[in-house]
């Protein structure tokens, strides 16, 4: 099943990924990691995720890698 | 040793041999007078060399040309004349902070402001105490004849490598232009291995050339070493050039055409029976401090004479013993100095 | 299962010091990706500008060298002219490039170095906190354009890509927006493209990237993208203004 793992430590909770993202498989946690910020994590309960990459292409920071 | 023949070159020209004959194969530079003769000569003679010469938009880009060929390891230069050398002050700055060598000449002209085109030294402290912001000094050679524009020119090279530091030739317009006859010799200390330069990072990590230290404690350090690479440069790269100074009773002290001009003099004041002698820097920064203390034990007056309104005379008068006095005579602004107004001033004094 | 995204090798794993959503980090994976796509990080220097790139050197596998602000072009001339085995490119931002270096970048475009130059337009001066810059638009709030920028006394937006182009010396000029996707992809394209110029040895290539600076613009980074295609895109069009190809030259 294709699927992203997602580096919370490196996200800075911009949620670029979470807008482009088709089936809105990315949410932002309350809580926040060590430089501060809330994480996004992947919420993909029904393995909707078709490895599509773009929530990994307009992810400033990186923290996003993409598995099919 | 090679054979030696003597040539009758301008001293402009002079610079460009020595350059080449120091391995000196990229050349980045702007129009000015009274220094043209060098990019001239070097956009001659460097693709013969398989070198590059690039006639840069304005002297803001040439010294940032050096600084990037620099920063790949091979030797650069650029030349300007005063108003260009203000506008290379941001690079001096940066190729200090960056540790990087780098060869300028600075054939100086009038100013204040564009000043005039006729000789003037009146750029002394801006090549000696810095230029550009920040806490860093650049080696300067205060070369006095065509032979030295040659001689020093190579010997900038070997000194900018060797500390990896900015080195300045600082002529004037007068040595830029006159022709005399020189010796070019063959002996030119090989160039230092350079462990630092940005070559691409390919069997190593990658390498970094940079100024900016943000961490706490980090800026404070480096700028610490520079300090102590300056001091190791006070230690062992003085050079300075005394005549009659044994049983002098007066000595003149100038650097660069002023010293020529004395030089006259102080003969024509030995042939009238007067003790005097003239003490030349060669290197202005690192200024011969030392020897002109010891010499103070001795000899109780000096007559400081530039082609300026007293720029290297205060560097004298922070050298030498409490007591001993420090007299100026200087022209500034495109006026030269004759040997018999030098004199008359010798007299005054003695 | 196989990995279809990842991060460049060119990069390191250090965290950017960038601002939450901040066009710098894609514009470096995208750097990035085009020295490990021709396998050229051995072989690569890049130089930093003065601006928030400037710390780039902590998060790139190649040397890099920081140049004084503006001058990334004369130091890149420098660096290729006399190593021209060397694969050289600038990094630059929009008061770095547009402003202060403006002279520099023209020349070593006329000149037609064989350099590679990436032009971050985010229309405003980032580093300095958020003043009015080159390529501001007309009637932005800056901190130096506090009524909103206005012709008559700040002048008019530059269009660098334009105004590069039409100079013979240029290969390669485009201009390219990291607002979505799709437009991130044909960034990546064009900024291969200007890389393989280089490596082509056929000339200058540039790529202007527009981007968001969220903090400077006071919206978040959501807001910034909108603001990306509704006001940045109708004045700075996205295209390929100049593609010369290797034979044209040779
Ligand atoms: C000679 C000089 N003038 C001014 C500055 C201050 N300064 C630092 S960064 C900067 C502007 C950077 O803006 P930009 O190039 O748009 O890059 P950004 O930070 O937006 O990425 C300025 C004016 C400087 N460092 N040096
Ligand atoms: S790869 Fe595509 S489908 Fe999967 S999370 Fe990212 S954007 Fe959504
Ligand atoms: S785009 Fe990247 S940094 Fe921004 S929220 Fe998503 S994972 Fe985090
Ligand atoms: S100030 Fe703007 S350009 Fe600078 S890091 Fe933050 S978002 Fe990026």
């Amino acid at each position: 099943m294709p699927t992203i793992k997602i580096e919370s430590e490196k996200c800075k909770g911009c949620s670029l990924c979470i807008d482009v993202c088709p089936y809105e498989l990315i949410r932002q946690e309350r809580t926040i990691n060590h430089q501060g910020y809330q994480y996004v994590v992947l919420a993909d309960p029904e393995e909707q995720c078709t490895g599509c990459t773009l929530c990994a292409l307009m992810c400033p920071d990186i923290c996003i890698e993409v598995f099919k | 040793m090679t054979e030696q023949k003597r040539i009758l070159v301008k001293g402009n020209e002079a610079v460009g041999m020595g350059a080449i004959r120091a391995g000196c194969l990229y050349y980045f530079g702007y129009p000015i007078t009274p220094q043209n003769e060098i990019p001239e000569f070097m956009s001659r003679e460097l693709p013969r060399h398989d070198g590059e010469f690039v006639q840069a938009e304005s002297e803001l880009a040439s010294i940032n040309m050096v600084l990037g060929a620099s920063a790949v390891g091979v030797r650069s230069m650029t030349s300007s004349s005063s108003p260009g050398i203000s506008l290379m002050q941001e690079g001096l700055s940066y190729l200090a902070g960056q540790e990087l060598p780098a060869v300028v000449i600075n054939v100086v002209r009038c100013g204040p402001g564009l000043g005039g085109i006729a000789t003037s030294q009146g750029d002394y402290f801006q090549a000696v105490k810095g230029g550009g912001h920040g806490d860093y000094r650049v080696i300067t050679l205060a070369p006095a004849s065509v032979q030295e524009m040659y001689d020093h020119t190579i010997l900038a090279f070997d000194l900018a490598d060797r500390y990896r530091n900015p080195t300045m030739v600082l002529a004037d317009a007068v040595l830029g232009q006159m022709q005399e006859p020189i010796f070019e010799h063959g002996d030119v200390p090989p160039e230092p291995r350079k462990h630092w330069t940005l070559t691409g990072a390919a069997n190593r990590p990658a390498r970094h050339l940079k100024s900016l230290y943000l961490k706490e404690g980090e800026l404070e350090a480096h700028n610490r070493m520079l300090q102590e690479k300056y001091r190791e440069i006070q230690k062992h790269e003085v050079r300075f050039e005394e005549y009659d100074v044994d049983d002098a009773q007066l000595v003149v002290a100038a650097f660069g055409t002023s010293a020529r001009i004395a030089r006259t003099a102080v003969s024509r004041a030995r042939e009238k029976g007067l003790k005097v002698g003239l003490f030349r820097p060669v290197t202005v920064f690192p200024f011969p401090g030392m020897r002109l203390c010891s010499l103070s034990e001795r000899v109780k007056k000096f007559l400081v004479v530039e082609m300026n309104t007293g720029q290297m005379v205060e560097d004298v008068r922070l050298n030498v013993k409490g007591d001993t006095e420090v007299e100026f005579y200087g022209r500034p602004g495109g006026a030269i100095p004759t040997p018999v107004e030098v004199l008359t001033q010798i007299e005054r004094h003695y | 299962m196989k990995q279809v995204f990842a991060k460049p090798k060119a990069l390191n794993d250090e965290i950017m010091h960038y601002c939450p959503g901040c066009g710098h980090g894609v514009a470096h994976r995208l750097v990035a990706e085009a020295l490990d796509h021709y396998d050229i990080t051995g072989r690569t220097v890049g130089v930093a500008p003065v601006g928030c790139s400037v710390l780039m050197y902590d998060y790139f596998n190649c040397d890099i060298i920081e140049a004084p602000h503006g001058r990334a072009p004369a130091v890149a001339t420098g660096m290729k002219r006399s190593r021209s085995d060397l694969i050289v490119f600038a990094y630059q931002g929009d008061g770095d490039l547009a402003s202060i270096g403006l002279a520099e970048i023209v020349h070593a475009a006329n000149r037609g170095e064989n350099i590679t130059v990436i032009f971050i337009n985010n229309t405003v001066y980032g580093m300095t906190g958020g003043q009015m810059a080159p390529t501001t638009l007309l009637g932005q709030k800056t901190t130096t354009s506090p009524y909103g920028r206005n012709f008559n006394t700040d002048g008019y937006p530059i269009r660098m890509a334009e105004m590069l182009a039409p100079l013979e010396g240029t290969t390669y000029v485009a201009r390219m927006s990291l607002d979505k996707p799709v437009n991130i992809l044909k960034a990546r394209k064009s900024v291969f493209k200007a890389f393989e110029m280089q490596i082509n040895n056929v000339g200058f290539s540039f790529v202007e990237l527009l981007t968001i600076c969220p903090t400077n613009w006071g919206m978040d980074s959501m807001e910034s993208i909108k603001r990306i295609q509704d006001e940045m895109i109708p004045y700075f069009p996205l295209g390929v203004f100049k593609e010369k190809e290797t034979e044209d030259y040779i």
